[in-house]
């Protein structure tokens, strides 16, 4: 693609193509990420509109359907009233590093983006330590609650801060141990390798792809990467760290207007990636369920939006966990368990039962 | 075995499935400027003051009033109707939040009337007791719910506009009456 339009931009500058070509490999990055980004903000829009819609039905209500045809114009609504809202930043707060936690909490989950592969070859980044990239931006968000709640300089943010710290390094920990047995089974940390390793076995020579993706043999991974997910984008029931009912917004609660919107769309860009990525470990990415159908984006988009629906089908059902209990199931139950499938998917590596050879 | 529920979710997919099935269900949602509630006839809403729907109710009606006695509490409508109320204070004396003020006095005719009839909203609690102590229907609850003031002056309702809500509702007021009457009549 990127050779048809460097040929066609060839023809129509002619000579002056000289001038052009040395900038020419930026301007195509940059096309790249406008490509990713836009779509993806427009997702997060309307995947605010969506959790309203499913929360409410849910609870048995019609959501919102005021704004527009079935409401569908709601998230703009929203954006241009954040928009026009003054931002204000409380007296005692510590101006600068009160900003940069609002931009930080954006910037780690929009930068992941950069290795997630959309489909065969759609990924801007191909590099090989992708699942340590994305573990290392997951890791950088957390630094966005702790600055937002301790710049604040207010008691609520500064114990949503606090709470955050903890829970979201725990379940780190569990997430990147099911993580590393996905890598053992394929064998690459390139998220287009470990993708394309799901598409061979047993199941996979019947017809049957499906069966063959990381989410049947590494079932309890799958769930405990899936919940560690939920716990590592603070959304319900591991909200905590905002806990309206307890601590108002945690973090967030000194922030206004498009700052305070800020906090959502990183939370909400979260929430998508990671979906895209359990879609990328655990559900094959772009690869059809069956041999009969073609490979393609829509079927990562189809498992991303699968993942995310369990997400709000997770907040419409459970309430909010303790603080205690989060830091036992993610020290007690998911950190040994992790461990102990390790062992397990490492012994049946070793085994004659081996299936990923 | 709690260990083993809990291991394998079993709980929590039993929440999910509940919430699911909510998903597909026929939701409770009543649009409401659009939809509304069914209303009782005894609903409680605005307060007015009603009047007699002819001078038939009057044995021998009163002599006419001389020329400027129709002032702005007289309680004769401009289509001459006379006011029900008697100024009996039943309802200022049983009202539990203190929000009827009444002051009375004898008119031209030698009636007793009421020379001022204030409904306070900032205390009414809407309890009906006014309605039931009146003994002659002139005091009433309407079905009227869509009303607001933006100052604590504009909820105070003199007698005037108490007349209005009743002049401009009278004939829903006069049928829900009835039927309230005819409860368990063939």
């Amino acid at each position: 693609m990127e050779a048809t339009l460097t040929g066609f931009l060839q023809g129509m500058l002619g000579s002056k193509w000289e001038l052009v070509s040395p900038v020419w490999p930026l301007a195509w990055v940059l096309i790249k990420i406008v490509a990713i980004l836009a779509p993806l903000m427009l997702g997060v829009a309307y995947l605010t509109l969506a959790e309203r819609k499913v929360i409410g039905w849910m609870h048995v209500r019609l959501g919102p359907n005021r704004v527009g045809p079935y409401g569908l114009l709601q998230p703009i609504a929203d954006g241009i009233k954040l928009l026009f809202k003054e931002v204000i930043a409380p007296s005692r707060a510590s101006k600068g590093l009160y900003f940069v936690g609002a931009i930080l909490s954006v910037v780690p989950a929009l930068a992941a983006w950069a290795v997630i592969p959309f489909a065969e070859g759609w990924v801007l980044a191909n590099i090989d330590a992708g699942v340590l990239f994305l573990l290392a931006l997951s890791s950088i968000s957390v630094y966005s609650i702790i600055i937002a709640g301790w710049a604040s300089n207010s008691k609520y943010a500064f114990l949503g801060a606090m709470r955050s710290a903890a829970q979201m390094v725990s379940y780190e920990i569990a997430m990147g141990f099911a993580l590393v047995c996905v890598l053992m089974i394929s064998g690459s940390l390139n998220l287009t390798e470990i993708v394309v390793a799901q598409n061979k076995g047993l199941f996979a020579g019947m017809g049957l792809k499906f069966l063959s993706w990381n989410w049947l043999p590494l079932l309890p991974m799958f769930l405990v990467f899936l919940i560690s997910g939920v716990a590592e984008t603070n959304r319900s029931p591991f909200d905590v760290v905002e806990g309206e009912s307890e601590i108002v917004a945690g973090h967030m609660v000194e922030y206004s207007g498009m700052t305070f919107a800020q906090f959502f769309i990183g939370e909400y860009t979260a929430m998508v990636l990671v979906s895209a990525m359990t879609s990328i470990f655990f559900l094959g990415g772009w690869l059809s369920p069956v041999a009969l159908l073609p490979d393609g984006f829509v079927w990562f988009a189809l498992k991303t939006s699968f993942i995310l629906f369990l997400f709000l089908w997770a907040r419409a059902t459970f309430p909010r966990y303790r603080y205690d209990q989060i830091m036992r199931l993610g020290w007690k139950v998911f950190v040994p368990l992790c461990i102990a499938w390790v062992l397990v998917v490492g012994i049946w590596m070793l085994s004659p039962l081996n299936i990923w050879k | 075995m709690a260990t083993i529920k809990q291991f394998f979710l079993i709980e929590l997919l039993k929440g999910l499935t509940l919430t699911g099935r909510y998903l597909f269900s026929r939701k409770a949602t009543i649009q409401y400027p659009d939809e509304r509630t069914p209303q009782s006839n005894r609903f409680r809403g605005l307060h007015a003051l009603r009047r007699y729907p002819s001078q038939e109710h009057f044995p021998s009606p009163p002599a006419p009033l001389p020329e400027g006695a129709r002032g702005a509490n007289s309680g004769y409508a401009t289509n001459g109707m006379e006011e029900r109320c008697i100024a009996c204070k039943l309802c200022e004396a049983i009202c539990p939040a203190t929000a009827i003020t009444i002051e009375s006095a004898e008119r031209e005719d030698g009636s007793r009337r009421t020379t001022r009839y204030d409904i306070d909203y900032n205390k009414c609690i809407y309890c009906g007791f006014c309605e039931e102590a009146c003994p002659v229907d002139a005091i009433v609850e309407t079905r009227v719910l869509e009303y607001h003031g933006e100052t604590r002056e504009e909820l105070i309702y003199t007698k005037q506009m108490l007349h209005a809500v009743g002049d401009e509702h009278e004939a829903q007021i006069a049928t829900d009456r009835e039927q309230d009457a005819n409860i368990g009549e063939p």
